[in-house]
């Protein structure tokens, strides 16, 4: 605890890093995958293509990347962008596949009325697909989210600083307090950060919560549930694995 | 036998509304040009290389009427109405809407300029009641505050409280969403309404109860609308023209519900028309020749009093405004003291309506009796089973005459 206190200055700047090299790759991958995924719908050929590049970027092991990137990007070694960069890969790998889910379980009755309405394509896009989609989204978004949060941690070995440095230098100086420091904010970073999600998922579907139960007309449950949870288990247990790698 | 639950149409809000929602519409039936509002010439659908889902279809809709589109699954009836605003797009053929090619039209505007109902209400769920009803008005760039008094307007009009404007699609009932589709279709105030199967997903009563409304709606606003439905009643009830589709895609025949039921043109059209339609065709023969006889009542409130006999062998009980509560049998006056213990009476007859109303009333009575009342609810009589019989016959011998120049 005095070596918390004593080095907090310290333990904020790795937070904030932290943070920062985790939620950036989150909205690029969003950004990214959103109309990707949209264009996957309309032409299945290079939809069938992305979808397997995708996978294929998903089972790089992240240290094998950021030790990459450097080449590929012409970056220094232990600069910040090649984490955020490999990060919005795995992001955007993982969630074209949930977008894609999420813009799939709009209820055909609703997208055919949208049509026969008189939408034209882009706008039914942003004002009828998009904000249908979110529950399934938000969900995608909350195992990037804990995803990203762990393997920020493995930039620190090759030198970039997040909270994963307190694990180096922890291991390094055999001094378990500074290890357990980490773990412990690098939790409560997911946790907080899962909260945010769910909120912000609330504020966004409001007709999601009103509807009544087993109503034909909301395409998804709240993903604050049990489904979600599952969902989010199994990725964040590869995640974990590939921190760990 | 009104089942109307907004009540009068005649509302002062409605009055206003319709005069709002008339102002400007190029199909209004006042005018009534000869052209017909809606053309298919040689349409023909295909869908890759399998039989035809619509086969060289000819049809003329008319102006500020209601014409059904109806036939078995797999018709090619809801194609048929898909491709009037493009959602399919004919293999070959023209569809002329108001005399243009809707082909010539972009998609999204012609389609704007149309109102669409179908099956599952399509609403947005994700926007309020309002919000959905006022779509197309925003999407032709109508200002939010206007269109949303608009729709507030359109929620009374379907005969929905003001309340479940600010509620979300997953909160009201099949019923209500469906009115709310019809609202959202209406909010442009298009020429043309689209209706694919739009009650058919809603239980009996409720179904009778929005037919009831829609006719109530066209009566106050004529509309040219195509309605598609599998059920031949929903057609016969609603339609002034119906299109009766069979399978492959091809027009078997189209002519007004009374005469599709009188004469269908072959054995397909008889089939599907069903068993029933010999007693349904009555709807369209004229009650106002029935006789109307005279019958005993007795007051409800003084069923128990033994001193007011009666004398008939069936005696209606009616209470101080002279509607009906029931029967009362001569050999039972001494057991019946109330209204709870009169014989429950059949269906009831408006004088001057249909004759399938008048037999029905007549047929469904313990007396035998159709107990007929007047406008107001008041018992004026009873008709028999038997009289009915006899005009319906002399209708027939007048047609056979006319129409096949045979006198029996």
């Amino acid at each position: 605890m005095d070596w918390f206190l004593a080095n907090f200055d310290f333990i904020l700047r790795l937070t904030g890093l932290h943070l920062f090299q985790a939620v950036l790759p989150i909205l690029f991958g969003v950004l990214l995958a959103v109309p990707v995924a949209q264009l996957v719908r309309l032409n299945r050929t290079v939809g069938g293509v992305l979808l397997t590049v995708s996978s294929i970027l998903y089972t790089i092991p992240s240290l094998a990347m950021f030790v990459f990137l450097p080449v590929v990007l012409g970056t220094r070694s232990i600069s910040m962008v090649n984490v955020v960069v490999a990060l919005t890969i795995y992001a955007f790998a993982l969630l074209i596949r949930s977008t894609l889910d999420a813009l799939n379980s709009i209820d055909d009755g609703v997208r055919q009325a949208a049509v026969a309405m008189g939408f034209t394509p882009v706008r039914r896009f942003f004002s009828v697909d998009l904000p249908l989609s979110i529950p399934v989204l938000i969900a995608g978004v909350r195992v990037i989210s804990v995803t990203n949060i762990s393997m920020v941690s493995v930039g620190a070995l090759i030198g970039v600083q997040s909270l994963g440095t307190l694990f180096t230098d922890g291991l390094f100086r055999s001094f378990p307090t500074e290890i357990a420091v980490g773990i412990i904010l690098t939790l409560l970073l997911a946790l907080v950060m899962d909260l945010l999600l769910v909120g912000l998922e609330r504020l966004l579907t409001p007709w999601a919560r009103r509807a009544t139960a087993g109503a034909v007309s909301a395409p998804v449950p709240g993903a604050d549930a049990a489904p979600a949870a599952g969902s989010a288990a199994a990725p964040a247990a590869a995640g974990t694995r590939k921190a760990g790698a | 036998m009104t089942t109307s639950r907004a009540g009068d149409p005649a509302s002062p809000q409605t009055d206003e509304l319709r005069g709002a929602l008339q102002e400007a519409p190029p199909g209004s039936s006042r005018t009534a040009p000869p052209e017909p509002m809606i053309q298919f010439r040689g349409v023909t659908k295909t869908y890759d290389g399998g039989q035809p889902a619509v086969d060289n279809l000819s049809i003329e809709i008319d102006r500020g009427a209601i014409t059904v589109f109806v036939g078995p699954s797999g018709c090619g009836k809801t194609t048929s109405l898909r491709m009037i605003n493009r959602m399919v797009e004919p293999t070959s053929g023209t569809i002329l809407l108001d005399g243009v090619d809707v082909a010539g039209r972009k998609a999204a505007e012609l389609r704007r300029s149309m109102g669409y109902v179908m099956q599952s209400s399509g609403l947005l769920p994700h926007r309020t009641v309002l919000d959905n009803i006022a779509t197309v008005p925003r999407l032709n760039g109508v200002p939010r505050s206007e269109a949303r008094a608009t729709a507030a307007g359109l929620l009374d009009v379907v005969g929905l409280a003001s309340a479940l404007g600010a509620r979300y699609p997953g909160e009201l009932s099949g019923g209500q969403q469906q009115r709310v589709g019809v609202a959202r279709a209406l909010a442009a105030d298009p020429p043309v309404l689209l209706m694919d199967e739009p009650f058919s997903a809603v239980d009996p009563v409720v179904r009778g109860e929005l037919q009831e409304e829609l006719l109530r709606l066209q009566r106050d606003l004529a509309k040219t609308i195509v309605f598609v439905t599998h059920d031949i009643d929903e057609a016969t009830v609603l339609g002034d023209k119906v299109a009766v589709f069979a399978v492959g895609g091809r027009l078997a025949q189209y002519a007004t519900p009374e005469e599709i039921l009188r004469a269908p043109v072959d054995n397909f059209v008889a089939g599907f028309v069903g068993r029933d339609r010999g007693f349904r065709h009555l709807s369209f023969q004229d009650g106002t020749g029935v006789p109307i006889h005279p019958i005993e009542t007795i007051d409800v409130e003084r069923l128990g009093d033994p001193t007011v006999s009666v004398r008939s062998p069936w005696t209606l009980a009616v209470d101080g405004e002279g509607r009906p509560h029931g029967w009362v049998p001569l050999a039972r006056r001494s057991e019946v003291t109330s209204q709870a213990e009169a014989v429950p009476g059949g269906s009831l007859y408006r004088r001057g309506d249909t004759l399938r109303r008048a037999l029905d009333a007549a047929l469904s009575s313990p007396s035998g009796l159709g107990v007929t009342i007047d406008d107001d609810g008041r018992v004026v009589g009873v008709v028999h089973a038997g009289e009915v019989f006899e005009l319906i016959e002399r209708a027939r011998l007048d047609r056979g005459r006319a129409d096949h120049n045979t006198a029996v």
